[in-house]
């Protein structure tokens, strides 16, 4: 069609053929393959979930004792902020990213993404502004101290005077990561607008399709605020402006709005597609179509235009006039409707089914308890008399943890065991992968429900120091925050060692429906040997009717299965 | 159900005949990201509105604007697109040798219409740091200009690329194409960024 197709087939002529075997270079490859490039941003992430696991079990080291003797005050406010920066900018969009680039074009029946250079030019940002970020560990001043929000004036103080500071190393991370986000944004949505097979309409598209649809829309229209944020507090920070700094004029709270009109749709681009996992996993292991799939995906697109309109109830606190508080707090009660739509089809999915506990499922179900427990707090946090009286309290932290671990990690755990053995062509061990869910399943939970209590009894968040009234919770939490530690040796050396010596998968071990389970694993280059044609909806479990119309994997099928 | 397969997109087995072929989504992702991009422009119209509507006096008053040279330098940026638009034209009925002229002026006309910034910026006795409306002035106009550069290299680009017989013809002309799509956008942006910091001055 054009002169850029041509290149593309150059560029893929180079690449090892990934059912070879030692080829396991190719991850260390500009490749375009975007099964490749989902599991480099998968590896990538992980080690950034271990670096920022390391910092939180520091920070829980300090918070076991009341006084701060651990580490320096300063010290303890460059691991918060850290932790929070890598663990949203560094582990959870990049993970899921990696997912999604994985998954989405085997489950919309296409051979790669839209545009493969982009797609692996968005991830080699990653390993960029990850590095640029830890560079700040070493540099005079240490990091970053003014938290993942970055609010000015904190953030717009600079005390060791140098140009090249932790603040400014931070906002030039959190910069390129837009510009990566935004990138694989174009790629995703350009590729499920243009790329499904023949016969998948919108209302025959995998659940996980839709969400990861749902949240790069978010990041089309949330990302550039951030980046306009972040662009006028680089500028304050380093060129003498002043549109944020109020000794000179400027607004603070402008940045408040800046950061949280993209910060807290980020969170819907983080949870929707983990909506997507549990609307895949659900159906596979209860033997049932997902219940109400028109009203789950299209509560997806719901929660993305309302994920525009509530970001003021981070502001509840931040001078912000009543007016605008109640139509934030409507709005934000507004947004549990279709996130309640979704939790109630995924329990009318599993009522009643046949029931096989393997580890995804395990998985899933704990997230799925995690999220409604995190959904309660969140509509207690979005009635504003509440919210001012916990501001800035654990409760707050106590609240987003179990969604971000709670309800994502674990649905991150959910969909890497699902899809393990489709990827790798190895299955996975289950006993180490329950001992995993277990162990994960209890620490969430001691870690992060006692900041509950906590926050109800007034402990600030944000503190290296506290009175000792509070440290019995705290104990409890710091335990549950070691064992999280623990519990990801047994995923460590689970995935590993089946990667290498686990048996064989067949390319459907969990006889589930869907196009990435009718090719062989790991897939094939370019995935189908024949584009499929889609004759019928997602979901048809206990039905005899026929997904697709010929068989995508062509020849290959008869010797994997 | 049946509308449901009507709307799926056509993916006939003449664009996916080889396993290699794949379809040239590019002005569709190019369309996505600006729309994107455009909403880091209004954010930091927002700011400048923001501003104005806290200040008594907006601009300040060692800080007024200057109106005539700007609006020269909008005649030139929006007629380039009529420009450019003339060498798609030329290219979509196969004249290379139209295609490379239009492309060229307008190319020119960018190089003027970055020249003229420049030099207002030198001219107008107040820098970056001077105040509030200062900062958005140059906030503003800088990124909008760093645009426009962008869209010159593009042009250029596509100029220096057509040097090969054949690289762009009545059928393949997604370059060219999508140099006039981002060519369009900054002229949109200027459009707004003119009226807002300019032509508020006025009223």
């Amino acid at each position: 069609m054009s002169n850029a197709s041509l290149d593309a087939i150059a560029a893929k002529s180079d690449q090892p053929f990934p059912g070879a075997p030692n080829n396991w270079r190719r991850f260390f490859s500009f490749s375009t393959d975007h099964k490749v490039i989902g599991i480099q941003y998968m590896v990538t992430a992980f080690v950034f979930f271990l670096i920022g696991g390391l910092l939180a079990m520091v920070m829980r080291g300090e918070l076991i004792t009341p006084e701060a003797d651990l580490v320096d005050r300063t010290v303890y406010n460059a691991l918060f902020t850290m932790h929070g920066t890598i663990m949203l900018f560094m582990w959870t969009f990049p993970m899921l990213n990696g997912l999604s680039n994985y998954l989405v074009p085997l489950m919309i029946g296409a051979r790669d993404m839209a545009f493969p250079r982009l797609n692996a030019a968005a991830f080699w940002l990653v390993p960029v502004f990850g590095t640029l970020l830890m560079v700040s560990f070493f540099i005079p001043g240490g990091p970053s101290q003014s938290g993942w929000w970055a609010y000015p004036p904190v953030s717009l103080q600079n005390p060791t005077g140098n140009l090249i500071n932790g603040q400014v190393l931070w906002l030039l991370a959190v910069a390129l990561s837009g510009v990566s986000s935004i990138m694989g944004a174009v790629n995703f949505v350009t590729t499920i607008f243009r790329m499904r097979a023949p016969g998948m309409g919108w209302f025959r598209m995998p659940a996980f399709c839709w969400t990861v649809l749902s949240a790069q829309m978010i990041q089309l229209f949330g990302l550039p605020s951030l980046t306009a944020g972040a662009v006028m507090l680089l500028l304050d920070l380093t060129a003498g402006t002043s549109f944020f700094d109020p000794a000179k004029g400027g607004d603070p709270v402008l940045y408040q709005h800046f950061f949280w009109f993209y910060s807290h749709p980020a969170v819907y681009v983080i949870i929707l597609p983990i909506f997507g996992t549990f609307s895949e996993v659900f159906p596979v292991y209860a033997r049932k179509p997902l219940f109400g799939y028109r009203f789950v995906v299209v509560s997806s697109l719901i929660i993305t235009v309302l994920s525009a309109m509530v970001w003021v109830h981070h502001m509840f606190a931040s001078g912000t006039p009543s007016w605008m508080r109640m139509l934030f707090m409507f709005s934000t009660m507004l947004i549990s409707v279709p996130t309640g739509v979704k939790v109630f089809a995924w329990v009318a999915t599993v009522w009643g089914g046949k029931l096989r506990l393997d580890t995804p499922m395990l998985f899933a179900l704990g997230g799925l308890v995690c999220f409604l427990f995190a959904g309660i707090t969140g509509v207690m946090l979005g009635a504003v008399p509440f919210d001012i009286h916990v501001n800035n309290t654990y409760f707050v932290v106590g609240h987003f943890h179990y969604v971000i671990y709670g309800a994502t990690v674990m649905g991150i755990y959910a969909a890497i065991y699902h899809w393990f053995p489709k990827m790798t062509g190895h299955m996975y061990y289950e006993g180490l992968g329950k001992l995993h869910f277990v162990l994960t399943f209890i620490g969430v939970n001691l870690n992060f429900f006692p900041m509950h209590p906590l926050g109800l009894m007034g402990m600030p968040r944000r503190v290296a120091s506290y009175d000792p009234e509070f440290a019995y919770w705290n104990v409890i939490a710091s335990l549950g925050g070691f064992l999280l530690g623990v519990s990801t040796l047994p995923f460590i050396l689970n995935i590993v060692s089946s990667w290498v010596l686990g048996k064989r998968a067949p390319a459907n071990p969990w006889n589930a429906i869907g196009l990435e389970w009718l090719i062989p694993s790991p897939p094939p280059v370019e995935n189908f040997e024949e584009i499929p044609i889609v004759v019928s909806g997602p979901y048809g479990y206990g039905s005899d009717e026929s997904l697709v119309a010929n068989n995508p994997a062509g020849e290959l099928i008869s010797e994997h299965s | 159900m049946q509308g449901a397969i009507d709307s799926t997109p056509v993916v006939t087995g003449h664009e996916v005949a080889a396993h290699e072929e794949h379809q040239d989504l590019r002005v569709l992702g190019l369309i996505t990201f600006l729309a994107s991009e455009f909403l880091m422009f209004a954010g930091f119209f927002a700011v400048f509105l923001v501003f104005r509507g806290s200040h008594v006096q907006w601009p300040p008053e060692e800080t007024e604007v200057e109106l005539l040279l700007p609006a020269v330098n909008t005649l030139i940026l929006v007629s380039s697109s009529w420009v450019i638009n003339l060498g798609t034209k030329a290219i979509k009925k196969n004249d290379l040798a139209g295609m490379r002229k239009w492309f060229g002026i307008t190319a020119a006309m960018g190089a003027i219409f970055l020249a003229g910034q420049v030099y207002e910026y030198m001219n107008l006795g107040y820098g970056l740091k001077t105040n509030l409306f200062s900062n958005c002035f140059y906030l503003t106009t800088g990124f909008h200009g760093a645009h426009v550069f962008i869209g010159l290299l593009l042009i250029l680009g596509v100029l220096w690329r057509s040097r090969r017989a054949n690289h762009y013809t009545d059928i393949t002309h997604t370059g060219p194409e999508m140099a006039e799509i981002y060519w369009h956008f900054v002229d949109v942006v200027w459009i707004v960024l003119f009226s807002l910091i300019y032509l508020l001055t006025l009223i």
